[in-house]
C-alpha cells in the first residue's frame, strides 16, 4: 500500500509529465525567475522536493500562488526539465481539493491596477477554479 | 570430408551468465563435420588459444568455430592462433554469442538457444569456407595531416622525426589553429605563443614537412597505404615564393574596415593582411570579398608598392594530387554561436563576450594591446561575472547547445579569474558553476588558487538572465547554497561557449568514409584500446576532432597518432584483405552495374576474347575487381543481376548455407 505523499507525488509526475531526474542542480531556473523574491520555496526546490517526495510542505506554501507561469524556467532550463510545469501540478493537487479555491471571481476587479503584468492576470485566472 | 572443432567461451560471467554454454558445446558437437567441441573460460588467453591450436594438430581440423565475442574484437587473435597450428587462417569462423546474445537477452534458456543458433550457422559456414592467401600491397611512404593547429602541427613533427614525408592541409592562411589566439596556457600559465611559434616555426623548417596553407582537401580516394588526394590550393592572390612578408601592403591597402577574425571581429583589418605577427607562413593573402581591385578592377595599390612583385590578381585556385599512406584528421574545434543564447544578451550588448574573446583582449597582441579594456566604450570592467557551461551540458536533442561537457572550461575560466585579479586587484570577479571539474595534473591545485589565494568569488549556481541597462550590465543569478537570488551590476560578462567540432570536419568524414558520433566529432576504433585510429584503415585522429581536448591532452594524442602512422609508414608491404569479390566472366552480361554501385573504384570493364563452342571467338565485355583496392564490402555482389559476382569468404553459398542452418 503506498502512502498518501507517494500518491500525491505520482499524480504531480504523471499531469505535469516532467521527468524529475533530469535535473542537474544548476539553478539556472531559480536565477532566471522574476517572481524569486516572492517565493518561500524556488523553481529547483520544488524539482528537488518533489523528487525527493518532500511534497507537504509545498502544498501548504504561499509561492504556489507567486508563480507566475511565465515559463521563464522552462524555456532556459538546459536540461529541458520545466520547473513552472511541476509548480503548476502541485498547485492543482491543491486547488482541486474541495474548499482550496485560491481566489474568487469577486476578488478580482480589486486586485487589478496599472502596474499588474498581464501574464500575472492571466495566470492569476489560470488558478481560478469554480 | 570436413573436421571441425567448436571452442565455446565463457568470456567470465559476460557468456557464462546468460548461456548455458556447455548446452551450446553439447548440441554443437552433434552437428554434421564437427569432430570436436570443448568450452573454456577465456579462450583469447594464452591457455584457451592453446586448447585451439593443439586440437587443430590432434584432430587434424580442417575448420574452426569460436563461439565468442564480435570478430571485431577477438577474430585477428583466433586466425593468428589457427595459422601458427598450420591451419590456414580463413578457415576460423566466429560466431557472435557475446554482443549479439548474451549481452542483449536475459532469458537463459532463449539465450542458449540463440547460442546454438549462431553456432550451427558458422558451422555450416566455415564447412564451405575455402583457403585464402592474402596479397600483399604496397605503402606510399608519406602522410598527410588535415589541420594544422597545435594537433596537426605536433603530429607532423613526430612523423617527420621519424624521417617519414608529411605534409599539412590547413584552410586558414597561416598554421597555429586557437592555440594561436590564446593568451596564457594553464595550468603553469605559460604564454601560448612562446610555447607555440617556435613548433610552427619548427614544421616550416623541417625539409621533411610541407605546408599547405589556406588550402582544402578536396578528394580522397584509395585505401589504407595508397591514399590518392586532391588538395585545392586557395588562391591567396600573393605568391608564396615572392614575398617577404615585409607588411607594408597591409598597411598601405585602403580598405580597412573588415573585421578582424583573429581578433574574432574585435577590430579591423585591411583588405590584404597578415592574420597576426608570427604568422606561418608569413605571407600576405588578400581577401578576395573585401579587395577593390578583385572587386571592381579599381585599386591595384599593393601591387605598385610590393618591392618583391609578389601581387599576383591572376592567380587562380590550384588543384594539387599527391600519394598517402596515412591519413591523419586534426581539423580541430569552434566554440559553438551564442546567437540562440538570448538570456545572456550575448547579441544586445558587446561587453557580453566568449571566452575566446577574453583571450584576445588580455593577450599583448590583441586589439588592445593586453590592456583588459571592454569593447563598448574601452573602459576598465571593474566587476566581472564568468559563465560557465554556456550550451555544454544541455539536455539531448535541446534546441541549443551540446549534451557532453566541454572539458576545458572550467580550467580557462579559473586562469581568466586569476589573471584578471593578479593584473586588476581592485576587479571583482564572479564566476558561476554548476560543478567545477578539474581532473588532471595540478589542475585541481589551480582552481583552488583562484579561489583562495586570488579570492575570486566561485557562485554554485547559474546566470538566468543579463540585462544591458545603461553602462552596466544587470546580472540575476541564483546562489544555491546560500539559497538567494542575486543581482550583480557587472561592467563585462563573459561565456564559457561550449566548443563543437570544426564544421569541416563533417564532410572531411564524408570524404575519408570515417564514422562520426551524432556531435561530428569523429569516432575511434576502439573507445579505450584505439583512441587515437579510425575505423577506416589508415586513417588516424588528433586532438579535439575526436572529443574535447586540452592542449596537454592533445600533444599525447597527436604524438600517439603520429606513432600508428610511423608504425604503418615504415613497413614495406601491407597484407590485403583476401575477401574481395571476384567476377565470373561467363556469367557477366557486361551491364556495368558493378562498376555504378562500387564505392571504391575497384571495377572495370575490359574486352576479353572468349572461345565459343561452335570454335569461333567472341569478344565480350566482361567486369575486372583490382583486389588491392576492394575491400569486401558486397555492394557489386548484390546488385549484379546475373550474379556473376561473388566475395571470398563470403560467396551467395555460403551465406544461404547459413542462413538454412539457422531457419533450420
Amino acid at each position: 500500500m503506498k502512502d498518501k505523499n507517494e500518491l500525491i507525488k505520482e499524480q504531480i509526475l504523471y499531469q505535469s509529465k516532467v521527468n524529475v531526474r533530469k535535473c542537474m542542480r544548476c539553478g539556472k531556473c531559480s536565477g532566471t525567475c522574476p517572481a524569486y523574491d516572492e517565493m518561500e520555496y524556488h523553481p529547483h526546490q520544488f524539482v528537488y522536493m518533489v523528487e525527493t517526495g518532500d511534497i507537504e510542505p509545498l502544498l501548504n506554501s504561499e509561492s504556489l500562488y507567486k508563480c507566475l507561469t511565465c515559463f521563464a524556467c522552462v524555456d532556459r532550463c538546459p536540461r529541458g526539465v520545466e520547473p513552472a510545469k511541476i509548480v503548476e501540478a502541485v498547485r492543482l493537487t491543491v486547488i482541486r481539493q474541495q474548499g482550496k479555491n485560491k481566489l474568487k471571481p469577486d476578488d478580482i476587479p480589486d486586485i487589478i491596477d496599472g502596474e499588474i503584468p498581464q501574464q500575472a492576470l492571466v495566470s492569476a485566472y489560470r488558478k481560478f477554479t469554480k | 570430408m570436413q573436421k571441425i572443432g567448436v571452442f565455446v567461451c565463457h568470456c567470465g560471467t559476460n557468456i557464462a551468465a546468460t548461456v548455458d554454454v556447455s548446452a551450446v558445446a553439447a548440441a554443437l558437437s552433434a552437428e554434421p563435420g564437427v569432430v570436436f567441441a570443448r568450452e573454456y573460460q577465456y579462450m583469447c588467453s594464452a591457455s584457451g588459444q592453446d586448447l585451439i591450436k593443439d586440437a587443430i594438430k590432434e584432430k587434424e581440423l580442417t575448420g574452426v568455430v569460436i563461439c565468442s565475442c564480435s570478430p571485431r574484437m577477438h577474430e585477428a587473435t583466433f586466425r593468428k592462433a589457427a595459422a601458427s597450428a598450420g591451419l590456414n587462417p580463413y578457415m576460423v569462423e566466429i560466431a557472435n554469442i557475446r554482443e549479439q546474445c548474451s549481452w542483449v537477452h536475459k532469458d537463459k534458456q532463449s539465450a542458449t538457444e540463440k547460442a546454438i543458433i549462431l553456432g550451427r550457422a558458422a558451422i555450416a559456414k566455415v564447412a564451405l569456407n575455402t583457403p585464402l592467401k592474402p596479397g600483399e600491397i604496397p605503402v606510399t611512404k608519406r602522410a598527410l595531416v588535415i589541420g594544422g593547429g597545435i594537433a596537426g602541427i605536433q603530429t607532423a613533427l613526430d612523423i617527420a622525426d621519424a624521417g617519414f614525408e608529411v605534409d599539412i592541409v590547413e584552410k586558414k592562411p597561416t598554421i597555429g589553429g586557437k592555440m594561436a589566439q590564446l593568451d596564457k596556457t594553464f595550468p603553469t600559465l605559460d604564454c601560448a605563443a612562446c610555447i607555440l611559434t617556435p613548433k610552427m616555426v619548427e614544421a616550416s623548417q623541417n625539409e621533411k614537412i610541407r605546408i599547405y596553407s589556406y588550402s582544402q582537401v578536396e578528394a580522397v580516394g584509395g585505401f589504407v597505404g595508397n591514399f590518392t588526394v586532391k588538395i585545392r590550393k586557395k588562391a591567396r592572390y600573393v605568391d608564396e615564393t615572392k614575398c617577404t612578408g615585409c607588411g607594408l601592403c597591409t598597411e598601405k591597402c585602403p580598405v580597412k574596415n573588415v573585421p578582424n577574425e583573429f581578433n574574432l571581429g574585435m577590430n579591423e583589418r585591411h583588405a590584404v593582411y597578415i592574420p597576426f605577427a608570427q604568422a606561418v607562413p608569413k605571407v600576405a593573402v588578400i581577401d578576395a570579398d573585401c579587395c577593390r581591385m578583385l572587386k571592381d578592377g579599381k585599386c591595384g595599390l599593393c601591387s605598385k608598392l610590393c618591392g618583391a612583385g609578389a601581387i599576383d590578381y591572376k592567380q587562380e585556385d590550384e588543384i594539387i594530387e599527391n600519394k598517402y599512406g596515412a591519413i591523419v584528421a586534426a581539423t580541430g574545434y569552434e566554440p559553438i554561436s551564442l546567437d540562440k543564447f538570448d538570456e545572456f544578451a550575448y547579441s544586445k550588448s558587446k561587453d557580453v563576450i566568449t571566452s575566446l574573446q577574453f583571450e584576445r583582449l588580455m593577450n599583448a597582441a590583441g586589439p588592445t594591446g593586453g590592456v583588459l579594456l571592454r569593447p563598448s566604450d574601452n573602459k576598465h570592467p571593474k566587476t566581472i561575472v564568468f559563465v560557465q557551461c554556456v550550451g555544454s551540458r544541455c539536455e539531448a536533442h535541446a534546441k541549443k547547445g551540446k549534451e557532453y561537457c566541454s572539458k576545458i572550461c572550467c580550467m580557462y575560466t579559473a586562469k581568466h579569474a586569476m589573471l584578471t585579479r593578479e593584473k586588476y586587484p581592485d576587479t571583482d570577479v564572479y564566476v558561476f558553476y554548476i560543478d567545477v571539474r578539474t581532473p588532471g595534473k595540478n589542475f585541481d591545485e589551480f582552481y583552488r588558487r583562484a579561489a583562495e589565494e586570488y579570492g575570486v568569488h566561485y557562485v554554485k549556481g547559474m546566470v538566468g538572465k543579463i540585462c544591458a541597462e545603461g553602462d552596466k550590465l544587470k546580472v540575476q543569478a541564483s546562489d544555491l547554497i546560500a539559497d538567494k537570488q542575486l543581482h550583480i551590476d557587472a561592467d563585462l560578462v563573459v561565456l564559457a561557449a561550449a566548443i563543437e567540432p570544426d564544421k569541416s570536419a563533417r564532410p572531411l568524414a564524408t570524404l575519408l568514409t570515417a564514422s562520426m558520433d551524432t556531435n561530428d566529432f569523429f569516432t575511434e576504433a576502439h573507445p579505450k584500446l584505439r583512441p587515437v585510429e579510425s575505423p577506416t584503415a589508415g586513417v588516424f585522429l588528433s586532438g579535439c576532432c575526436q572529443g574535447p581536448k586540452d592542449i596537454p591532452e592533445t600533444v599525447a594524442q597527436a604524438g600517439a597518432a603520429a606513432s600508428k602512422v610511423i608504425g604503418l609508414l615504415c613497413k614495406d608491404k601491407l597484407t590485403a584483405n583476401p575477401c574481395v569479390a571476384h567476377a565470373d566472366e561467363l556469367m557477366c552480361n557486361g551491364c556495368s552495374t558493378c562498376e555504378n554501385v562500387c564505392p571504391y573504384h575497384a571495377i572495370t570493364y575490359i574486352d576479353k576474347e572468349f572461345k565459343m563452342p561452335d570454335r569461333t571467338v567472341k569478344v565480350r565485355r566482361v567486369a575486372q575487381v583490382n583486389p588491392a583496392v576492394c575491400q569486401g564490402c558486397g555492394a557489386c555482389t548484390v546488385a549484379c543481376p546475373s550474379k556473376a559476382m561473388d566475395l571470398y569468404g563470403f560467396s551467395g553459398k555460403q551465406i544461404y548455407a547459413e542462413v538454412d542452418a539457422i531457419c533450420r
